[in-house]
């Protein structure tokens, strides 16, 4: 098991991975669950402070009853900013974790310098019968795996084998996941209307071989933000940061170091 | 504790034909082109004629209601009880139950029980449950949280039935209404009975507080720690000992004149347990439907089995022979006088149980058998059924 700190915000008690030193990165994580993707948080934490809370309700982390949005995660995320006086943030997040920076993003980017959006849910794009996202709700834990890794045998778990704690982890983020995205379906259909107001520079990651969100929904995604750039990462699925955490770190800090690109400069 | 046995005749509505050839898969997401809606027509018109003969034999009747299976056409049960409330002239008439879990509109339900309750003339036993894992699926509604929402639709619904002064107002996390105020206002006062179920001791104890029916389901000789745990929280809310007449079991029923013919119904009505592990597994546990302790305990393998012998042999009811599902009391299958014995050893072990919910129909069994059944149950159980006497606390303790 991970050590993990324990942050209090707005009295909501989170717990974080807080690795690393130098300019500051907020990281959100996917629907998975921090204990799954703690070695690209590594990687980034070589040249960046890194802190990855776990969101209310997944793993270690209290929610309030009154939580059950991802706008109210967003919401918390921006108390957390702002209650930790934390400025220049590059807020990155994977799947779910690009959702709520996105919604974050929409609301208020004052304290962010940069935005990177891996493998991100949160949109509408296709017609009222056009699935965008693959409905990982209808799919066993196999076929997940299939769809969302280009190398399954990475994401195999044998539970009998695992901590009774962290089985319990995996058990309450999938409860916490379908709280937060079972309907409407992995998106807010208010935010892709609210996309324009996102005004620092963004950075689209996507895995070449995700089957969970297609390129095509996250190039449109990524034309709806201004100014955006879209990367692709090979051999990777829907989770590039745990298949090729490298790569994953390296397009994260190149883009924070890239000049020219801070909001001052916007 | 005295008082005779209810029994209430069942059936799913099944449609059988497409049971031959599902890949895997009866529930969710079997094409509706597998029905044939003129069979459909058939199927549906014969089980409401069975219900009537129910009724005129003197048995209660009892529906039910499932989304997108060929396990079971009711998929709006206000369609059964509408025709039942004006074709049966004496039956209660049971829904358990109406899956409010799913239902988006609590208004609309209270609306529709309270006029079936009219139109019946107060014959309506009200069940609510919150809906099987598989068919948050087909709702859409989100299974995590269900149980607030199913206790505030339940709020709502009594509220509205009950409130007969003008409208009232209810804005709260889950439903939103200004102008609450039912027409027509239900039969029976204050409100139908209410019925639910479970097969866990924590909801059972939340029922036996509030006093309501609980029924089980097929849970066999493991079907007492729950009934208990109902007595414990009936007795702590100053209710006192709670009555057979609270408690429900559903069991399925061959009854023949010789056992031989017996056993023959039963094969065909064992089908329905059979059918029911045909559910794509990616839809059969949706988060939230199971506490979070109880899915980590599934990743770890760990699948206890619900139903039980009396000499307390784990069975899968999903696979068990004849002979099993009767030693479990999960089916009740002989001649009239080894069902009536069946039955009242099953009642006495679990220290009373007041409604036989009847699975007097299932599977493939054709009209005629099924006419048989119900006629050879009535005619040779029922009566004796009727001078029953449920056991006392004393009796029931030593028999445990």
């Amino acid at each position: 098991m991970l050590s993990y700190a324990s942050r209090t915000v707005r009295g909501v008690r989170l717990e974080a991975l807080e690795l690393g030193s130098g300019r500051r990165l907020l990281f959100l994580h996917a629907g998975y669950g921090l204990d799954f993707e703690a070695a690209s948080l590594e990687r980034l934490a070589t040249q960046a402070q890194v802190i990855a809370p776990t969101h209310p309700g997944f793993g270690g982390s209290e929610r309030p009853s009154s939580m059950t949005t991802v706008d109210d995660v967003a919401y918390l995320y921006l108390d957390l900013l702002q209650e930790l006086d934390l400025r220049d943030v590059t807020l990155v997040g994977v799947s779910l974790g690009a959702w709520i920076a996105a919604e974050i993003a929409v609301k208020s980017t004052e304290r962010l310098a940069k935005l990177v959006l891996s493998s991100a849910v949160g949109i509408k794009v296709g017609n009222r019968e056009t699935r965008d996202i693959a409905d990982i709700f209808a799919m066993t834990e196999d076929e997940f795996n299939a769809a969302a890794f280009a190398d399954p045998a990475v994401a195999v778990r044998d539970y009998k084998s695992m901590p009774e704690a962290q089985v319990l982890r995996v058990a309450k983020n999938r409860e916490a996941l379908a709280r937060f995205a079972w309907s409407p379906y992995m998106h807010n259909p208010k935010l892709s209307s609210r996309l324009h107001r996102v005004n620092v520079p963004t950075l689209f990651l996507w895995g070449s071989r995700d089957h969970i969100v297609s390129q095509d929904y996250g190039r449109a995604y990524c034309a709806a933000v201004p100014g955006a750039r879209f990367e692709l990462i090979e051999a990777a699925g829907h989770f590039p940061h745990i298949e090729q955490p490298e790569v994953f770190a390296a397009n994260v800090l190149d883009f924070m170091e890239c000049d020219g690109s801070s909001r001052r400069f916007v | 504790m005295s008082g005779p046995v209810r029994v209430y005749h069942f059936t799913e509505q099944p449609y059988p034909d497409a049971w031959k050839d599902h890949a895997g898969s009866l529930r969710v997401t079997l094409p509706n082109r597998r029905l044939d809606p003129v069979i459909a027509a058939d199927l549906l018109n014969r089980y409401y004629d069975e219900w009537a003969l129910a009724d005129e034999l003197g048995l209660d009747v009892m529906v039910n209601e499932h989304h997108q299976t060929a396990t079971c056409m009711s998929s709006t049960s206000i369609v059964a009880l509408s025709v039942l409330a004006r074709i049966t002239k004496r039956a209660r008439i049971l829904i358990l139950g109406y899956p409010i879990g799913h239902r988006t509109d609590p208004l609309r339900v209270a609306e529709e029980l309270a006029m079936v309750d009219v139109v019946s003339r107060g014959r309506l036993d009200m069940g609510f449950i919150k809906g099987v894992p598989y068919e948050f699926a087909c709702s859409n509604q989100n299974a995590v949280g269900v149980m607030d929402r199913f206790w505030e639709a339940h709020d709502f619904i009594i509220k509205a039935m009950t409130s007969h002064d003008g409208p009232f107002n209810w804005e709260s996390e889950n439903f939103h209404y200004r102008q609450v105020n039912i027409w027509p206002r239900p039969y029976q006062k204050p409100h139908p009975p209410v019925w639910s179920t479970t097969a866990s001791r924590g909801n059972a104890r939340v029922l036996g507080e509030r006093g309501y029916v609980m029924s089980v389901l097929g849970s066999g000789y493991s079907t007492r720690p729950v009934y208990d745990a109902y007595r414990e929280g009936y007795k702590a809310a100053g209710r006192g000992t709670a009555p057979a007449d609270r408690f429900g079991y559903l069991g399925l029923v061959s009854v023949a004149a010789t056992e031989q013919k017996a056993r023959e119904r039963a094969e065909i009505i064992a089908t329905y347990l059979r059918s029911s592990e045909f559910v794509a597994p990616a839809f059969k546990n949706p988060p939230g439907y199971l506490a979070i302790e109880d899915n980590a305990r599934l990743l770890k393998g760990q699948t206890p089995p619900r139903s039980a012998t009396k000499d307390g042999r784990k069975i899968d009811m999903r696979k068990a022979s004849v002979q099993e599902l009767i030693d479990a009391a999960v089916m009740f299958c002989g001649t009239p006088d080894q069902v009536f014995e069946q039955i009242t050893d099953f009642a006495d072990h679990c220290g009373g149980m007041g409604n036989l919910l009847m699975m007097g129909h299932a599977g493939a069994l054709s009209h005629t058998e099924t006419v048989d059944n119900l006629t050879v149950f009535a005619k040779e159980v029922l009566p004796r059924l009727k001078t029953y006497r449920q056991p006392t606390l004393d009796d029931a303790i030593a028999a445990a």
